[in-house]
């Protein structure tokens, strides 16, 4: 998903800089062309038929242009027709984020589920982000396609992580699901995006993006 | 270092192609419970629904509705 957003921006900064190449040139050949010292006594003309056609023509085709890959992303996004190798699920608390993961359950009882707080500024160590860093990541394994599910426990929350083109709602009683490909290995932070109380601030969200075969270590640790 | 895990989890289903999964976690859980009325509790037929609900749904859900049925206030059709 954020390779589609990266591709949108890039096809867009085309159109981008080559209306502002455009419309710069246009300006300092005007300011040129048209001095008070070259051309003393301006002319006036008050229609231009074919102008007027041009610069009808050619603004629509560039949207056009730009709308085709747009939709095509806003519509792709929404898909969910990849099965999954993972789910896990995101629940928003009042003020933190609690993580489960279900896959592995053979009764309705075990399962992964850990809270996820943010660490107090006191307690940072040398080189962890002040109100980012959490004591307990959400571990995924990169290159893998992932299903997470957002919801909530008490008010709306929402679950975003910019690096990942992500943000989603987290609303009581309704599951959202968004498609997640982490294409690198690496540590991915985000914050709570839907002003939920007095500690909103205070409830960042942290991916740990791990290789597969440590993401299984890591749930062989966890699990059992 | 306990058991080798297996990477999978609930389909892709074509009936919840939306954002919105509530339902899907609901449906997987009634299929559940209307297979294990229809075959019993033994066999493994009925295994596969419930890791799919437990793979979609909240476990606080499950619990509630667990508590539900035992109570028969269970709000679907079981």
């Amino acid at each position: 998903m954020m390779q589609g957003i990266m591709d949108l921006h890039h096809d867009i900064f085309f159109f981008l800089i080559l209306i502002l190449v455009f419309v710069l040139w246009i300006l300092v050949g005007a300011l040129w062309h048209f001095h008070y010292k070259k051309n003393p006594i301006p002319q006036r003309i008050v229609h231009g038929t074919t102008i007027e056609i041009l610069w009808t023509i050619f603004p629509s085709l560039i949207l056009m242009f730009i709308a085709i890959p747009s939709f095509a992303l806003l519509y792709a996004m929404d898909e969910v027709v990849v099965d999954p190798a993972i789910t896990m699920k995101a629940i928003g608390h009042q003020w933190y984020w609690t993580y489960e993961y279900s896959d592995y359950n053979s009764s309705d009882e075990e399962s992964l589920t850990f809270d996820s707080y943010m660490i107090p500024e006191d307690d940072l160590e040398l080189g962890q982000l002040r109100l980012l860093e959490v004591d307990n990541r959400l571990v995924v394994p990169a290159n893998s396609h992932l299903r997470l599910l957002v919801t909530s426990a008490d008010v709306l929350h929402s679950w975003a992580v910019p690096s990942l083109g992500v943000k989603c709602d987290a609303v009581p009683g309704r599951l959202n699901q968004i498609s997640i490909l982490v294409q690198r290995e690496g540590v991915y932070y985000g914050q709570c995006s839907e002003i939920c109380g007095t500690n909103h601030a205070f409830m960042p969200i942290v991916v740990e993006a791990l290789s597969l075969k440590d993401y299984c270590d890591w749930v062989d640790i966890h699990q059992f | 270092m306990g058991k080798e895990i297996e990477l999978k989890t609930a389909p892709a289903d074509y009936r919840f192609p939306t954002t919105n999964q509530t339902r899907h976690c609901f449906t997987r859980y009634i299929e559940f419970h209307r297979c294990v009325a229809a075959k019993g509790d033994e066999g493994n037929d009925c295994e596969r629904f419930a890791k799919y609900y437990r793979s979609l749904c909240p476990s606080e859900w499950v619990e509630r509705w667990n508590e539900q049925r035992e109570n028969g206030t269970f709000p679907g059709p079981l």
